[in-house]
Order: structure tokens, then sequence, then C-alpha cells
């Protein structure tokens, strides 16, 4: 701690010949009970890169929210350029020099990349003008900072990493000379990431100050020059990115020792339990969003799908778990076979010993209005031991919620709490636990640690391990390259709906991978795999 | 022939004179929906301010003080539903039906005590309405087969609120899609996110386009009562609120295809008054019952199958708040 007030005590702007580009001084902020951020100082030198680290709910996002005007703090002052600045919304922030590029875009999908950035910065009450105003400003701006993106092109229509080009091309238009970036990489390939980096690059080169929020260490390791770690609304800590590592960064964001490998035994494959044969599924506009995929997993092994989101993950999971029902081709499941004809709903394929936590937990794990105890039979709740003849046995759903909560270690341990209410991370280990008390036979896990907090997924990547040891077939599928990695047995990447390469989890590097994922391996590979297919 | 080509611009005329509210109605449901407030309540805005622009007329003697009427209890009502949708949080479609029906009721009431004619508004006098203007030559080139009489019946004969409906087309697509206001209009009905990032007061934009809506309805509803008739009389909008909404979505929140979808309901309305009473061979005389629902049939079936999928604006009907 001492550390920390050295670092503040240096780069206060009374003792530096330029002042600190942001200097916030003491900015608590309470939502009901819930104190957000509690007596934080943060100050940032011009033209530096400093990132921003915290588990989920340490505060992160509402200091920056209250830094571009969404919320104003209870206490506390900010110094811009070691100005007192007042801002109470996004104008002010604006005015202020501060832009902001939030984790999910605030672009308008059907207007053109122009329009987008024009929006709300427009030079006059007539487009007309606007628009040749802006289309030269924009082309000066592409060229000063390598940033280019194609002005007339519709939004939505643009890659991800191209769309986030737009909302940083968006804040350098309103003059922004600060830049706050929310989890920039969450959707990014590694070679978007890349291009990211060397943009952040060269607006540091010319001045502009960025603030990086992440959980990704790597990241704070490769591009910032300092680090301040967040932890329940405090800093607890401002590190020189040179003076530390990962472990360490780790550690203060959790306030313990985590390990970031994970200890697991080599694999003991047994009977094969999924076996997957040219499984195809056609969407309503006859494109085939999975193309002809093969591969079989075996009881005591986890095979993880890698890939950009959008290839085709989704639909082999919603194929397999009985959501989706299959165009072409077939999957055996535990002796079962699945194909057009012989299709089975969600139901019946639990009943053949496959459990599924789907991506999106809030959209199919559980149901948020009702409470922890109602989601938590979700999918088992025509049991016999919930119902009674007519009515539902509320005790018997409370107790067996309670038991979840007791061996997954989900906190509050309140089963008539609404699911919405528990965090991300406790929904997710809810859900895993109801998932895997019958020891299925075949997991299906999509997403297993989104947006959940490092202790979390820590205790979550144990549990999936040891499901393996006792003998279940897992597949795991998720856009987070290092959790495919430390947890998959073997790889395979998909890309277009197709299964593009396969490596086992031992081998696997990073490069290679994204490469995979981006369908840009050398030659000589690509032809063998599309040889295979 | 010749009667059949009188038959047609007789024709041709009335729906001229049909569409009007219509297309004075969806320009104003357009303004609306572009920023994301469902409105359901054009129909019983226009019914408030044909009464009040009947009755404000009628006692001021006066047609333009009566459109002013008119237009101040629409945009009253407008921000009504504002303050309930946007202000409040509440449901669009709620606060519109709600509307709707005080309206309906409470015209009929005020109707009978202020005016003792049933619910009805005394007939107005000529010069307390808005009358046909015709057109220079209209006289002298009626003499001129198909293109004489289609001038001075179809083009020239309309009263100013007719003509101002369709310069309000013109004028809604050069706003919406040529001006500041018009790109934020439909920026706040797609994601209203990013206009309050972008520093712009969504409430505030909100409000601004429930106020245009107002304005149009009520110039829509003075039409009815001051303009196409002499006097209000009770439920006179028959649906025409409903129709135009209907006529909106047809055209996908587009100002120039939603009036053509005007045009084209106003064109089946037209139809069905002339057909009553017409005997046709192997059916028989059509029952006027029938023509009557020809319009809204076409409409199900058109909304049904013919104008494909209609995407409305991504952010209508959900109320902005900001996330924590």
């Amino acid at each position: 701690m001492a550390n920390t007030e050295t670092l503040v005590e240096m780069v206060q702007p009374e003792s530096e010949s330029s002042p600190a580009a942001i200097n916030l001084r003491g900015i608590s902020k309470a939502f009901g009970p819930v104190q957000a951020n509690d007596d934080v100082n943060l100050s940032v030198p011009k033209g530096t890169i400093h990132g921003i680290v915290g588990e989920n709910g340490a505060g992160k996002s509402t200091l920056m929210s209250i830094l571009y005007g969404f919320y104003e703090a209870d206490r506390g002052d900010i110094y811009i350029s070691g100005k007192k600045t007042k801002i109470k919304n996004s104008t002010d922030a604006i005015k202020a020099g501060i832009g902001m590029v939030h984790q999910h875009f605030m672009l308008v999908d059907n207007f053109t990349v122009l329009e987008n950035i024009m929006l709300g910065a427009e030079s006059g009450a007539m487009l007309s003008g606007s628009i040749a105003a802006a289309r030269t400003e924009l082309e000066r701006l592409e060229r000063e900072y390598g940033l280019f993106v194609n002005l007339d092109a519709i939004t939505e229509e643009l890659p991800v990493g191209e769309q986030q080009r737009v909302e940083i091309l968006k804040a350098l238009y309103r003059g922004a000379e600060i830049l706050i970036l929310d989890e920039p990489t969450g959707v990014l390939t590694p070679q978007e990431t890349d291009q990211l980096f060397k943009i952040l690059d060269s607006l540091r080169s010319q001045g502009v100050t960025v603030i990086l929020i992440t959980h990704k260490l790597r990241e704070i390791m490769a591009i910032t020059n300092n680090v301040s770690i967040m932890r329940q609304g405090k800093i607890v800590a401002d590190r020189k990115t040179s003076e530390t590592n990962r472990e360490e960064l780790a550690e203060l964001m959790v306030g313990r020792k985590v390990r970031i490998e994970i200890d697991k035994d080599d694999p003991n494959p047994q009977a094969m339990l999924l076996d997957v044969d040219n499984l195809t599924v056609t969407d309503s506009q006859g494109i085939d969003r999975l193309d002809h995929v093969s591969f079989g997993i075996r009881a005591g092994e986890i095979v993880g799908i890698a890939g950009v989101s959008g290839n085709g993950q989704s639909e082999l999971l919603e194929a397999l778990s009985g959501i989706q029902p299959v165009s072409e081709g077939s999957f055996v499941l535990n002796g079962v076979t699945v194909n057009a004809n012989n299709p089975k709903d969600a139901a019946e394929i639990r009943d053949l010993g496959c459990a599924h936590v789907p991506e999106d937990r809030l959209r199919l794990g559980l149901v948020k209005t009702f409470n922890a105890a109602e989601s938590s039979i979700l999918g088992y709740h025509l049991d016999p031991a919930y119902n009674g003849r007519i009515l539902t046995k509320p005790d018997a759903i409370r107790n067996h919620c309670a038991d979840l909560m007791e061996s997954f270690d989900v906190r509050p341990r309140d089963p008539s709490l609404k699911s919405a209410n528990f965090s991300g991370g406790n929904q997710q280990k809810l859900i895993l636990a109801r998932e895997m008390k019958d020891k299925p036979s075949v997991l299906l896990v999509g997403q297993p640690t989104r947006g959940v907090d490092i202790g979390a997924i820590e205790f979550i990547h144990k549990q999936i391990v040891a499901m393996r040891d006792e003998g279940s077939a897992i597949l795991l599928v998720s856009v987070e390259l290092d959790e495919v990695m430390s947890l998959a047995d073997r790889i395979l990447v998909m890309f277009e709906g197709r299964i593009v390469g396969e490596v086992s989890g031992k081998d696997a590097d990073e490069k290679t991978l994204g490469l995979m994922m981006a369908n840009a391996l050398p030659r000589n590979n690509k032809q063998k795999q599309e040889g295979q297919a | 022939m010749e009667d059949l080509i009188n038959i047609a611009i007789s024709t041709l005329a009335g729906t001229v004179r049909v569409s009007t509210p219509l297309i004075l109605c969806a320009m104003a449901g357009l303004f609306s929906e572009r920023s994301g407030i469902i409105d359901i309540s054009l129909e019983g805005k226009m019914l408030a301010a044909a009464f009040v622009a009947a009755g404000v007329a009628y006692v001021t003697g006066s047609a333009w003080v009566g459109l002013g009427g008119g237009i101040l209890i629409a945009v009253g009502l407008s921000l009504l539903h504002g303050f309930a949708c946007i202000t409040h949080n509440g449901n669009h479609v709620v606060s519109g039906v709600a509307i709707n029906i005080l309206v309906s009721g409470l015209t009929v009431v005020l109707g009978v005590v202020w005016f003792h004619q049933g619910g009805q508004t005394p007939t107005l006098p000529q010069e307390a309405r808005f009358l046909p203007i015709h057109f220079p030559l209209a006289e002298t080139l009626s003499e001129i087969p198909v293109i004489g009489p289609f001038y001075a019946k179809v083009i020239s004969g309309h009263n100013l609120l007719v003509y101002l409906a369709f310069a309000l087309v013109a004028v809604t697509s050069w706003v919406v899609y040529k001006t500041r206001f018009g790109l934020r209009l439909r920026a706040v009905g797609e994601n209203p996110n990013a206009v309050d990032t972008a520093g712009i007061s969504v409430t505030f934009l909100r409000y601004r386009a429930v106020m245009i809506c107002g304005i149009l309805t009520g110039i829509a509803g003075t039409y009815l009562s001051v303009a196409q008739n002499a006097s209000f009389v009770r439920e006179m909008s028959a649906g025409q609120g409903y129709i135009a909404l209907a006529a909106m979505i047809f055209g996908k929140w587009r100002p120039v295809p939603a009036m053509l979808a005007c045009l084209m309901f106003g064109f089946l309305d037209a139809v069905s008054i002339r057909l009553q009473g017409v005997v046709l061979p192997g059916i028989g005389e059509v029952p006027v019952q029938f023509i009557q629902a020809l319009p809204y049939i076409l409409t199900v079936v058109l909304l049904a199958g013919f104008i494909g999928k209609a995407i409305a604006p991504k952010a209508i009907g959900v109320p902005y708040v900001k996330e924590r």
C-alpha cells in the first residue's frame, strides 16, 4: 500500500511539470447499500496507456461511467489536465475531451459509418454540409492514425473489429484526447486484437491518453505503461507495467494466490459416447450454419471448440442439445442415433444422459424473474421428486436448490432470491450445479465463464475437469482461447460452420489457433483439412 | 364511355378527399414511431381535434382559429402520451388506448353539455370552414376530354388542408432524411444509447417528435370536422387513425411509401362508396356491409402476405432507462 501512495504522490499535478491528463481524487459512489466506488484516487499521465483491472463488480465500469458522465459521483473531484472539471453528462465529458468506446458498441446498426460518426456532432442543421465537412475531417484522421474504415458501409454489415474502429473514430472526431476503452478485446480475434493494439500504440505516440479496462492480464502486460488494480470499489494498487507480472496482478485482483494454469492429469479416453457424423444445420435462408461436421468424444475427455463467435459453434451446441433440428447427417448419443428422420427434442436428449449448459445463460439457462429454487429445476421440473399430483412440492424444490448452492458455493445461499439478483458468476455456478448434479455421461458446455470473475472461473474449471475424470465426455465451446487451451484435451477449430483444424490441447499455441480461426493457415495445411471435410 | 370516365374521375377525386386525413395521421405516426414511441392514439387525438376544431370554429366563426384549437388539443394529448411513455416509462399501447377511450367518451359528453345536439356540434356556416379552392382555368379546361375533368376535379377543387397534407409528405421526407433533426430522430428510434452517449438528450428529442405528431393529427382532425364535413359527429374518425397506422407500417416507416399506402386505402374506400347498390351479373346486389368491410379485409390480406417483412425501428416501444 505504501507503494500506491508514493506513485500517486509522484504524479500529483503540483509536483509534475505537465499536469496529469486525468486525476481523480476521492471519488465515491454508492448504489443503495452497495459502495461501488470507495474513495478512489487515480492519476494518468498524458500520452500513456493506463490499464485498469479487477474482477466483475470491482467498480471499474462505475468509475469510468462517472468519468464519462453517465453517473455523478457522490463525493470527489475530477481534474482534467490539471483543471477541476464538473462532468454531469456525456456532453460535458465530450467537451472535456473524453471519448469512450463501450463494451457494447453505441452504434446505430442501419446507419452508414459516416452517419454514426456524425451523430451528435453535426456541423449544421442541414445534413449535406455536415456530411461534406465530416468526410474531409475523417479522411484526415484516418491518415493521421492509420485507422481505415469504409465511411459509406452500413455499420451492421462490418466485422466487429471494424465497428470498434468506428467507435474510436467517433471519439477522435469529437476531439477526444482521452480515450476510454471498456473490455475492447472481448469480441475480437487475436489478429484483430493485434491491430487494435497497433492503433492504440499510434494514438499514444500522437499524445492521446488511453484508459484500458480489461480482465485479460496478458493484454495489460502487452500494451500498458501503468496499471491500477481495483477490488471491491477501491484501487488496491498501482504498478508500472514493467515492474510487475501476471501472477502478481492476478493475486492483487482477487486478494489471494490463483493459478492461471489448470492442474489436470493426462486424459484417459474410454468408450465413444458422442459420435457426430456429417452434422449439418441449414437455416431458413438455406445457408448451412453448420456444414458437415464430424468428430467424436470419448468418455473421460474434453473436446474444446475454438473459433470467433458466430462460426457455427452455437448451432453445434443447439443441434446436439435438441434445440435445433438436424438438417442432414447424424449423431450417435449413448448408442442412440439422432438424425432428420429420428429427431429428438431437448427433453429426450436430456433423458439420454446429455446435459447442456447453454452459452447465453440469461436467455436459455434460467428465467431471470424466477427465484433461484425455480431456476434450479428448469429442464428437470417434471421429475416426480418435485411434483405432487397437482401442485409442485415447494419444500423439495427449495431443498434441492439449497443442496446445489452448497455443493457449488453459490452466494448468497438464498433459494428464494430472484435469479436476476445473483452475480453472473453465481448464476453460472447454479446452472452448472443443476446440469452436473445427475452425473450426465455427456456434458455440453457453452461459454462456461463468460462474464464470470476470476475466483469463480477457477472453481468452474475445476468442476469441469473433475467431471471428465469421473468419465464424462465433455464438449466445451468458448470464445476464450486461454480457456479452451487450458481445459481441452483436443481442440477443434471452427470457421464458417466447418471444422477447419484439430490440435491436441498440449501442442496448441495461440498463434496457430488464431490463424486457424481466421482460416488463414498456409496453403498446404489448409488443403489437408479440406481433404478431411 | 363518357360515363365510365366520369365515374373514374369522381372516384379519384373521392380518393384524394378520403386519403387526406390518413396521410396526415400516417406522417404524424411516422414522426412518433421513428423516435421509438408507439402511437396507437392517433385515432383519439384526431377525434379530439375534430371536436375542438368544430366547436372553436363555430364559436369564433373562423376556420383558422378552429385549426389552432384542434392542434392545441392534439399536442396536449401528445404531451400526455409523452409524459406517460417518455418521462415515466409507461407502456405505449396502454397509454395510447387510454387516450382513445378517454376522447371517445369525453367528446360526446362535452358535446351534449355544451351544444345540446346529441353529441354533435352545430353546423358550421360556410365562412367558418375550409372551402374548396378552384384553380385558374379549371372551368375553361374542363371541356377537354379526360385531362380537363381530371384537372378540374382531381387536381383542383379541394380545400387548403388537402394540399397541405400532400405538401407535408414532401416536408416530412426532407426533415427525416436531410436534416440534423431527422438523423437524430432516426437514430433515437434505433438505438437510444447511441444518441445518449453522443451527448444528445433522448427525452427532449422524443418529446419534440411526439409534439410534431400532435400538430399533424390536429390538422387531420380539423380536416374531418371543419373542411370535409361541416360539424363534429360522434366517433367521426371511425378507425381512420388505425388505418393510417397500418398504412405507415405498409410504407415501412417511410414517408412516400406510407403516402402511397394511404392513397390505396383511400381508393378502396372511395370505390366501396361507388359500388353500393351496384348489381353484379351472376351475384346480384353486393351487400353494403361487405363493401364497407372490403378495405379492412384487404388490409388483413395485404398485411399477411404482400408487403414483406416490415422492420420496425429497433427500439420502438422500449422505455429508455440508463443501465448500470
